[in-house]
């Protein structure tokens, strides 16, 4: 498994409250979250995110509100994988539970820059910079988790 | 080597004489909770789910909160759902409008939380019910519908951090203060992944509400959970509110914790986060002149009677500044009905704040109280983050139900001592 895409780049403490105001939490439908996703920190995300893009943050990425939603507007969006130095664990569990895959890599956190060119290879757990000419060695996906997110969550992955 | 609170708990639920921090184990869940707006997500995943039913109809808590009574036609929708589904699978314990409060006033008001219990909310402040002596902890809707399915949950078991309280609160101070104090300290992902184990001689001095306020909020550390020994207090409690059997399990004379802090009630000041943060907390002789807008007393963390009881003692005789609106929020139908029968709705109202019935509401900038760009809220709530009470240009300070009454008379930030 493997994803590709240009960075959008944020610091500490990104909460689930400005990836998805509650001001939209009346609905649960992913696409009408995506097109919130990130409003209230970086209000042209939606504008300029195509498929396959990657999420970049510090610390303690998705602090705050249990909102699945949250992590379901990222996926919706087309965000292949979001990289921390940190995440809070509650958004942790749900971004791996809906098959978001996710990496805590804080040389890769620190060493991207919005824009730069990033390919993961979640098999190995490497993190290439293609702008930079860099990498980083994140890690490397459990099978079980590379299967849920495969299956498109665990649900899905517990039926199968 | 010696278990955490926290880890025996976890042990006993996973069938195991002893865990340690790191372990993977899959516990079995006392109770299993949701909301109007996590639990519609949750039902579709459990509809997807080959396996009928859900694991046993008393031990699920579905609490309309947030969004209601209903604020538009897709709560209403949300809420539609939610209740379909608790008629369908005949959930005993579903609080709709006229039974709900806030949910986590609500489930230790009515019993479903006792000491020793493992349970788990799709709504982060389910941490409140460490108060009672129980392992909670807020998970996202998918778990919960597992949860729900099959009444088991996996769980990293947590190393600890060891709050060691001593003394006791000077006039006007509260949990409220002593949790944004530590919040201050530690920062907000300051306990990220850990359980937050409060011990010591001072927490006799603390009341079952104050627990809760603190418990509640060991989430804006970043915290797994926040637990607190079972004293007396504890007992009255459960014995008034719950028939359910608890268990009691103490922390291990050489648990392990990974940092431990002493901290004298009596040291404390009233305390505020200002904005966008949780951690940036100030004493209040260090605020400076914060004009506000808005006063918001209520919330899961301070919406309790003696919440409102305290906001009361200080606008008993006093009006609401000109132009500043003040808005109570019992968190539950009990609380409301004892505020109205010990006199404290009268005085709201004569002060010139406005009483709403139980809601989650402002909190979250879902209605009732939503900030227009450039505006400021000082509130009892617990999250300041951008946005999170309306416009992204708007502002709230957290603070104790002390602190914003009496700011709601002054218009300004300020200790009661002051007025």
């Amino acid at each position: 498994m493997k994803a590709k895409g240009h960075v959008f780049k944020y610091k500490d403490n990104v909460d689930t409250d400005v990836i998805i105001p509650a001001r939209y939490l009346n609905s649960s439908d992913p696409k009408e979250l995506a097109t919130h996703c990130m409003e209230d920190i970086d209000k042209d995300f939606v504008k300029k995110v195509n498929e396959g893009d990657i999420i970049v943050a510090e610390k303690n990425f998705g602090c705050g509100s249990s909102r699945e939603h949250a992590p379901i507007a990222i996926k919706a969006a087309g965000v292949s994988c979001v990289i921390a130095e940190t995440f809070a664990r509650i958004f942790y569990r749900n971004a791996i539970n809906i098959g978001l895959p996710i990496i805590e890599c804080k040389e890769a956190a620190h060493g991207i820059e919005a824009g730069d060119e990033v390919e993961i290879d979640f098999d190995s757990g490497m993190i290439y910079n293609r702008t930079k000419g860099t990498r980083f060695q994140g890690q490397a996906f459990p099978e079980f988790m590379q299967k849920i997110i495969s299956s498109g969550g665990l649900i899905n992955y517990i039926n199968s | 080597m010696g278990m955490t609170m926290t880890q025996k708990i976890l042990a006993a639920h996973a069938g195991q004489k002893s865990v340690k921090a790191g372990d993977l184990i899959e516990a079995d869940l006392d109770l299993v909770l949701g909301n109007d707006i996590t639990s519609p997500v949750a039902i579709k995943e459990i509809d997807k789910m080959k396996k009928e039913g859900v694991f046993d109809k008393d031990k699920i808590a579905l609490v309309m909160d947030h969004f209601i009574p209903n604020k538009d036609i897709k709560s209403a929708e949300h809420c539609k759902c939610v209740r379909d589904f608790a008629m369908k699978h005949d959930i005993t314990n579903y609080f709709d409008v006229g039974q709900m409060g806030i949910e986590h006033a609500l489930i230790p008001e009515k019993g479903l939380a006792v000491a020793g219990d493992v349970i788990i909310g799709a709504d982060s402040h389910t941490c409140t019910y460490g108060a009672l002596g129980a392992f909670s902890t807020g998970v996202g809707s998918t778990d919960m519908a597992a949860g729900m399915a099959t009444g088991k949950a996996w769980f990293k078991v947590p190393s600890a951090i060891k709050f060691n309280i001593t003394g006791k609160f000077n006039k006007w101070v509260s949990g409220k203060d002593l949790i944004l104090h530590i919040i201050g300290m530690i920062g907000v992902d300051g306990a990220l992944y850990k359980s937050m184990e409060f011990t010591g001689d001072g927490i006799i001095n603390l009341s079952m509400d104050d627990r809760f306020t603190i418990a509640n909020m060991a989430i804006e550390a970043g915290g797994k959970n926040g637990i607190f020994p079972i004293d007396d207090a504890t007992i009255v409690y459960m014995n008034e509110h719950s028939d359910r059997k608890y268990t009691i399990y103490e922390a291990d004379d050489d648990a392990v914790y990974d940092e431990e802090y002493t901290i004298d009630l009596g040291s404390l000041k009233s305390t505020v986060s200002f904005p966008h943060l949780p951690e940036n907390t100030k004493t209040i002789d260090e605020v400076g002149d914060v004009r506000v807008d808005q006063a918001v007393i209520g919330s899961c963390t301070n919406g309790r009677i003696s919440d409102l009881r305290e906001a009361a003692a200080i606008l008993k005789g006093r009006k609401v500044a000109k132009n500043l609106r003040c808005i109570v929020i019992p968190a539950t139908q009990e609380i409301y009905l004892q505020a109205v029968r010990e006199g404290i709705v009268e005085t709201f109202i004569e002060a010139g704040a406005v009483v709403s019935t139980p809601t989650c509401g402002p909190c979250l900038g879902g209605y009732m109280g939503i900030l227009a760009a450039g505006e400021r809220c000082v509130a009892t709530t617990n999250r300041n983050f951008v946005g999170r009470m309306g416009h992204v240009d708007s502002e709230v300070y957290l603070a104790s139900p002390a602190v914003a009454a009496a700011s709601a008379v002054t218009g300004k930030i300020s200790s009661p001592a002051d007025l």
